[in-house]
């Protein structure tokens, strides 16, 4: 039986200590100042620039660049925090190849975009390193607000609320607060626990509180909230794996790559980690491209990501398919999971069928594959599981099998706002929920100051 | 083949690029280092009257602006004449010459503004051998304090002064260096002409201050927390140095003065523009400084690639081509229109032709088309500035489209006039010299 790298199964330990830490080493290392400055010089200083149009949070990216470019980094973060608070973390997990970066005149042009995203990481690190606090708090207004989940929406709704005076509880179901920039991002894209520092660089405004451990429905409920609170805001974010729908899901062996993310983010030592020899991810998204890329990552030998359409319809950016490709990863389109193979109730391998597409509906051809495998990764999407909001309080309208709101956050429930990947409309994006959450939260304070 | 062989005043050298009076003439070691190079001649830097050695500052010299590439893009010198011996030098001269017979070797002097000190120079640089002198009237710091440099440049009747000694007192043909500190250089360059000089060179440095460390609040090159103004040079000072080139060119009082070109000239473009204007050759220092002795293969092969696709034979052919095209404002005209085009293949939408034409000119270009973003020159409001071409990141994308003559100009409502018209002859000028009527 052959050890080390190529063990069968599932296993950790596959290579060195060295290999891991290079492996999981910044993706995108932080500009130094010369870079940053050749790199900010290299900004059109557009009119009405497409790129602060791209970004779902505004962000006056020309005058940033701008800052930087005249040796005012601080300012520069400023102009970034005040329309995300989370610009560091949004600066490193952004896809920014379908946001700002996309629609850069210079992508336009010659087909490289400004750096914003690094560019952006610049004028964030230093004025975090500096811990910069840039927003005093307003005369305590003594109201009350919970927030349900310490997320990107979570976190920037409670900014803000604190900022205007609000008194802010975070209850988070989690050990930790940052939500999917704590558990859902690629450990290589956010190194050395940033989402940790942002969450303390957030809080320290003062009048946030989180409390970890809670979860709703679990540990209190939504009409207890209703109740002691003067508003309350949603961004619990989806609980829920859609399934394979395959048969013999349950074998040992079949992951939810969420889990798997998580569990890498929190691993203290990745050796410990075990991860398949031959892994088959099922989806398209960035969830399976970063369960890909990081089981290669760990080791395994042969990674294979399986998606029922064609590569035009995947939800991960062509910059993320290429980075799997680059890591050795093989994305096979236009098969969906038709059984999982088990041997011993092990995981030895999966069949999957050939698809096509019929004018819009997508059907099996009746063609197999069999593909060997010793770990399958489920990635085809998540869901919100709206069990722990019912029987509390009057059943909140739900849209698609998520949180209806209006164009403010505003709940069916008065007194109760939304925003993040819970409500419908909801993108799968950090930055669209800080959008979300701010916003919601400047509805939340005009309501609490007009009762 | 072209030929770029140049003879300036009778000074001979294989090309027209000749190191200017500065730090990498003040020895032999370099000066030999840049003819292995290629350079065709040296203005070698400034000797002063025999005595103590002059003595230069310990901290630092130069002070610089750059891209945010670290592009140099100006440089400022505090530095003073050789402060080496003169006799060392003079015998550094010789020898060079003497191995070197086929490169230009020009001297730069500069001495007290008396005859005496004048008479006492010019017969020991005559024994070098060497091709020519070049008075340094130039200088804007350090020995202009001392009566020296650009105290005798600033004043044309001091020029004409000391023009006159040298070619009274040495068979060496003289070249006039001029400060471009004055406010009109062709008074300075007829005070040479009427002096008998052979030709004049010029700009020399520019009055300035590079820049002020914030911290200190002293300005830059900083010596011991202060700052003395330098002279700028490098591709910053390029335009000025070429408006005086011309200058001097089309003035029909110093029209056909031999004119060796200084200004920032880095590439062989630059070099042919200068010569265009009527310089007879060029000298380069600042580009020499920032990247070597080496440019100067890449300005000969460039001219000499350009003039043999343009068909120019020799320097001839180019020199002041360019001098009679350079007019009064009031001669400009009046009847030729233009107006922006905007290509939109080429345009990347970055909308600054509109923001700066919104903001601070004609308000002349559209962001906006039936709800989409579009740039468009607004015809009727377009006065054909050409500040949306300066300011468009794209080469040619925006470009300035003559009217032909009979078509209608949207913004006048009147049709192009076929006829040459210019401010004399304008109605609204009240000195209009209006032909008989």
């Amino acid at each position: 039986m052959p050890e080390g790298q190529f063990r069968e199964g599932i296993a950790g330990g596959r290579l060195s200590a060295d290999q891991y830490a290079d492996n999981f080493s910044d993706l995108h290392p932080p500009l130094d100042h010369h870079e940053a400055l050749v790199e900010s010089d290299r900004c059109y200083f557009c009119y009405d620039a497409p790129c602060m149009n791209a970004c779902p949070t505004s962000i006056d990216i020309p005058l940033f660049i701008r800052q930087i470019s005249t040796g005012n980094p601080i300012g520069s973060a400023k102009t970034i925090f005040d329309q995300n608070i989370l610009g560091g973390m949004c600066a490193r997990v952004c896809p920014t190849e379908t946001l700002c970066e996309e629609v850069c005149v210079r992508e336009v042009a010659e087909g490289k975009p400004v750096q914003i995203g690094r560019l952006q990481r610049y004028a964030t690190d230093i004025a975090m390193a500096e811990n910069k606090q840039f927003y005093p708090r307003a005369t305590p207004t003594g109201k009350t607000v919970a927030v349900v989940g310490a997320g990107p929406a979570g976190l920037a709704a409670a900014h803000r609320l604190a900022r205007h005076g609000h008194d802010v509880t975070i209850l988070e179901a989690r050990p930790k607060a940052g939500g999917l920039n704590e558990y859902g991002i690629a450990a290589y894209k956010s190194v050395d626990n940033f989402a940790q520092a942002e969450v303390e660089y957030v809080t320290a405004i003062g009048g946030i509180d989180i409390q970890n451990g809670k979860a709703l429905g679990r540990d209190y409920q939504l009409s207890d909230l209703i109740r002691n609170y003067d508003a309350v805001f949603l961004g619990m974010g989806l609980g829920g794996v859609n399934a394979l729908r395959a048969d013999g899901e349950d074998a040992d062996g079949v992951t939810n790559a969420v889990e798997f993310i998580a569990e890498l983010r929190q691993a203290s030592d990745l050796a410990s980690l075990p991860v398949g020899r031959r892994v088959v991810v099922i989806g398209g998204g960035m969830t399976a491209i970063d369960a890909a890329v990081q089981s290669k990552l760990l080791g395994a030998e042969e990674v294979t990501i399986c998606y029922r359409r064609g590569q035009e319809h995947m939800n991960a950016s062509e910059f993320e398919q290429d980075l799997a490709a680059a890591n050795g990863v093989t994305i096979r389109h236009w098969l969906q999971p038709k059984r999982v193979i088990a041997e011993g109730g092990k995981v030895s391998g999966i069949e999957l069928e050939y698809t096509a597409l019929t004018g819009d509906k997508l059907a099996g051809t009746g063609e197999t594959l069999t593909l060997t495998a010793d770990q399958v990764f489920k990635a085809i999407g998540q869901s919100f599981v709206p069990a722990a909001l019912n029987g509390s309080s009057a059943a909140i309208e739900l849209e698609a099998g998520r949180i209806k709101v209006d164009a403010e956050g505003r709940t069916s429930l008065a007194n109760v706002w939304a925003g993040g990947d819970c409500i419908f409309g909801g993108d799968d994006l950090t930055v669209s929920a800080v959008a979300q959450g701010r916003d919601a939260a400047e509805s939340m304070h005009r309501s609490l100051m007009q009762g | 083949m072209a030929d770029i062989r140049n003879n300036f005043v009778g000074i001979k050298s294989p090309n027209p690029f000749w190191l200017a009076s500065a730090p990498p003439t003040d020895k032999a070691y370099n000066v030999i280092r840049a003819f292995k190079a290629g350079w065709g001649g040296v203005v070698w830097k400034t000797l002063g009257e025999e005595g103590p050695p002059v003595v230069n500052v310990n901290g630092p010299r130069y002070g610089a602006i750059w891209g945010a590439d670290r592009r140099l893009l100006g440089l400022n010198n505090i530095e003073l004449i050789t402060d080496r011996d003169l006799q060392v030098n003079l015998r550094e001269i010789k020898q060079v010459k003497k191995d070197w017979p086929d490169r230009a070797i020009v001297v730069s002097l500069m001495v007290p503004c008396v005859e005496e000190a004048w008479n006492a120079i010019l017969p020991v640089v005559e024994e070098t051998e060497a091709d020519g002198i070049e008075l340094n009237f130039g200088c804007p710091h350090g020995m202009s304090e001392r009566g020296m440099g650009a105290a005798v440049g600033q004043v044309p009747e001091y020029i004409e002064m000391v023009v006159r000694w040298c070619k009274q007192n040495t068979r060496m043909p003289v070249i006039t260096k001029l400060t471009p500190n004055i406010t009109d250089v062709r008074k300075p360059a007829r005070a040479a002409l009427a002096g008998g000089t052979d030709a004049v060179s010029l700009i020399n440095t520019i009055n300035s201050i590079t820049g002020v460390d914030l911290d200190s609040f002293a300005p830059q090159p900083t010596i011991d927390g202060k700052g003395s103004h330098g002279g700028y040079c490098g591709p910053a000072v390029k335009p000025i140095a070429m408006n005086m080139v011309a200058e001097i060119a089309r003035d029909p009082e110093t029209h056909g003065l031999p004119i060796s070109g200084i200004g920032g000239i880095t590439t062989w473009r630059d070099a042919a523009e200068f010569m265009a204007l009527g310089a007879g050759n060029v000298q380069v220092c600042t580009a020499a400084m920032t990247y070597g002795f080496k440019i100067v293969q890449e300005m000969i092969a460039g001219l000499e690639n350009w003039m043999d696709e343009k068909g120019h034979a020799s320097l001839d052919d180019i020199v002041g081509r360019a001098t009679p095209n350079v007019t009064d404002w009031q001669y400009l005209n009046l009847n030729y229109v233009a107006k922006a085009h905007i290509d939109q293949d080429a345009c990347i939408k970055c909308g600054r032709c509109h923001i700066a034409c919104e903001d601070t000119s004609h308000q002349a270009i559209t962001s906006m088309v039936d709800g989409v973003r579009h740039f468009e020159v607004i015809e009727a409001e377009c006065v054909g500035c050409n500040l949306c071409v300066n300011v468009c990141p794209v080469e040619n994308c925006i470009t300035m489209e003559p009217l032909a003559a009979g078509v209608m100009d949207q913004r006048t409502g009147k049709p192009v006039s076929p006829i040459y018209a210019n401010w004399t002859t304008h109605p609204n000028n009240p000195m209009a010299k209006v032909a008989a009527e």
